[in-house]
């Protein structure tokens, strides 16, 4: 809807951001289309995260804008951009460890839960309404990651593969319009990579959601990605589809520290 | 359709409390036989001892301080903020009650009936913790923990100064009965404090005393549990185990801290009130430090961020001390009692006479060895440590294993 009209779901402006002396992002700026795949890559070190942390302001860059549907995040604090519909997971996996499968993906469903504590602890009327409601929602999510055999485990004791699923649900529970996933692939073996990444499609394609991938397996990001932009040292420094990124020769040197030519040994 | 496993078939019935028949049995009978504690004489096979007097104060203490520790727990346990400001809002909510439920006269007091005192009692600590908490909830860990500490010295020094309320140092007041009444009327439609005949059984001043704490446990158990898995419950989860993740998350960080570090108060107050009505009369002293380092020992032991788990270290805080007295008592008798090789050990154990060596004396501050309340400072520590090392899920954890061993058995898995 805000495509038809030309304005994009996130537009980030010029943002820079900096600890003391170090600087982590210089006049960095994108955008994200609604429906969109947008990917980040980089060396290690190059601002990937911080752009998350910013969009989610834990970090609030000192310069630059970032606008949401064309509201400013700016300022608000990190659950209130949750409240506006931006999900993530992360590189470390930051599940709630000692609860459950599904209480860690009913917590995604907070932001969509009014009722408060004295209802709560009644066990009365809205809150036990909204606690039914709202176990329906997570068992379609649930179904949808084939994770139900986890149901009721504390996620603690899980597989790295299936814990990086549930946090991928807990994000969703959160019924967000754009969804930051921070190296959702990290670690996986080639069969967890693909089921990662059909589910990743199946966001995008089914729920409609717009994402924003950071990953460093390459593959991935150009096979699924619709645009992608290479940070370097908190620089951007190229922005384009897949295919375009792939013969850049500023990328290539970022990544492999030569330009193009040499990068490649010539065999036999 | 017998032999066929009981499967859930909605969701109510999976999210229930008591998800299973056998729980839900298992908990009934424990409740009737909690209830007739006080006719145990009366009832075959029943242990006689739990319905004298002097257990059924036990048990009463028992069960005022599990509502402390459920306090406790939401805070300390479940929402992950180590507090040892408990025995500050105890004490304040005894003192509110003590204000509003004592009759007036040399100390304040405005004698009115316990349907308004207690819930002040709650009321009031809360809307204090929700005072101090912006403060308080703005730093985390050991730095909270120090904070907290600080209202402790402070309100020490306040009980012992506020002389026309606390009653002064070492000399304290007495605190309101437990008669209910509806207004200020001479005889109380309900009295808990004296004895009488309910139901056609004798019924002593101290078992009424604890079937009123045992109801008023339970209502707060229920209350924990039902916050415990609700919204509220898993946004306090989510800052004890990640807290920038549930902010990310859209939970509100300092409105939740805000709203565990109220409830907790409210807690702490009501026990801290029932606590010092139940004992009819306290002293400023009561609300040290270690009392609040009791109830750090109580979830810790018990297994932080349970209810039961909170529940289960509470009854073994409280009955320790006594059986290790008990064992003391019964010790000493068979030294006097005479020789044998159990009094040659028991003699090593325990000392009876100034002259008397022995690891536990039975008369304080003359000759050697530990009094029976400085083992039991001992012993605590030892737990505490113990338990973290050994099964940081406290006494809960133990159950835990004990029922997925027999859930299985004869299978070993």
């Amino acid at each position: 809807m805000s495509a038809a009209n030309g304005t994009p779901l996130l537009e980030v402006g010029d943002i820079s951001l900096s600890f003391k002396g170090l600087i982590a992002l210089q006049e960095v700026s994108f955008h994200v289309n609604q429906g969109e795949l947008f990917s980040i890559i980089g060396p290690n070190g190059a601002g990937k995260t911080s752009i998350f942390n910013c969009i989610n302001q834990v970090y609030k860059p000192q310069q630059g804008s970032i606008l949401w549907k064309g509201e400013s995040l700016m300022g608000l604090k990190p659950n209130q951009t949750a409240e506006r519909g931006i999900a993530r997971t992360f590189q470390n996996i930051e599940l709630f460890a000692h609860m459950t499968v599904m209480d860690n993906i009913l917590s995604g469903r907070h932001i969509r839960m009014s009722h408060g504590w004295v209802a709560g602890s009644l066990w009365m009327g809205r809150a036990k309404r909204e606690e039914m409601e709202n176990r329906f929602k997570v068992e379609d999510i649930i179904d949808f990651l084939e994770i139900e055999r986890w149901r009721k485990y504390p996620v603690g004791l899980l597989p790295y593969g299936v814990q990086k699923r549930v946090e991928l649900g807990r994000a969703l529970a959160m019924d967000p319009e754009l969804l930051l996933l921070d190296e959702p692939v990290a670690g996986m073996n080639l069969e967890e990579t693909e089921d990662m990444a059909r589910f990743i499609l199946d966001i995008q394609d089914e729920l409609g959601i717009s994402l924003i991938l950071v990953e460093h397996d390459m593959s991935l990001v150009m096979d699924i990605a619709d645009r992608v932009m290479v940070l370097d040292f908190g620089r951007k420094i190229a922005e384009g589809p897949p295919s375009e990124i792939q013969s850049n020769v500023d990328v290539i040197k970022a990544y492999l520290g030569t330009t193009g030519d040499a990068a490649i040994p010539e065999f036999g | 359709m017998r032999g066929r496993p009981h499967l859930h078939t909605s969701y109510s019935s999976d999210q229930a409390l008591m998800p299973t028949t056998t729980k839900k049995v298992v908990l009934a009978i424990f409740l009737v036989l909690a209830a007739l504690a006080p006719i145990a004489s009366s009832i075959p096979f029943y242990p006689d001892f739990l319905g004298h007097n002097d257990w059924m104060k036990i048990l009463s203490h028992v069960a005022v301080f599990g509502i402390g520790a459920l306090g406790i727990n939401l805070l300390t346990g479940v929402a992950g903020q180590v507090s040892l400001g408990h025995a500050f809002f105890m004490g304040l909510g005894a003192y509110v009650a003590v204000v509003f439920g004592s009759p007036p006269g040399d100390l304040w007091g405005l004698g009115l009936p316990m349907w308004i005192w207690l819930p002040m009692a709650g009321i009031i600590p809360a809307i204090v913790g929700l005072l101090v908490g912006p403060a308080a909830v703005r730093v985390r860990g050991l730095y909270l923990a120090f904070a907290t500490l600080g209202l402790v010295f402070i309100g020490e020094w306040a009980w012992r100064n506020l002389k026309f309320v606390t009653g002064g140092a070492f000399a304290g007041r007495r605190f309101p009965d437990f008669q209910w009444r509806v207004w200020k009327e001479e005889t109380p439609v309900v009295d808990f404090a004296s004895d009488g005949v309910w139901l056609g059984f004798e019924i002593s001043e101290e078992a009424k005393v604890y079937l009123l704490m045992l109801g008023f446990l339970v209502v707060a158990t229920l209350v924990a549990k039902n916050l415990q898995r609700t919204r509220t419950g898993r946004a306090f989860q989510a800052i004890r185990d990640r807290d920038i993740a549930a902010e990310i998350m859209g939970v509100d960080e300092f409105r939740y801290k805000l709203t565990a570090f109220g409830i907790s108060s409210a807690y702490a107050g009501v026990a801290g009130a029932l606590f010092a009505s139940f004992v009819g009369r306290q002293i400023p002293e009561t609300w040290d430090l270690f009392l609040s380092v009791e109830f750090i020992a109580i979830i810790l032991i018990g297994g932080a961020g349970t209810v039961s788990g909170a529940l289960m270290g509470t009854a073994f805080v409280i009955v320790l001390p006594r059986l290790v007295q008990d064992f003391t008592e019964w010790l000493s008798g068979i030294i006097e009692s005479g020789e044998g090789t159990l009094a040659k050990v028991a003699d090593v154990v325990v000392a009876i006479s100034p002259d008397d060596g022995g690891v536990i004396n039975t008369i304080p501050g003359v000759g050697p060895g530990l009094s029976v309340f400085q083992l039991n400072q001992i012993l605590f520590g030892l737990l505490i440590i113990l338990f973290m090392i050994f099964e940081p899920l406290g006494l809960y954890g133990i159950w835990l294993r004990i029922r997925n061993y027999w859930k299985g058995w004869p299978f070993t898995y």
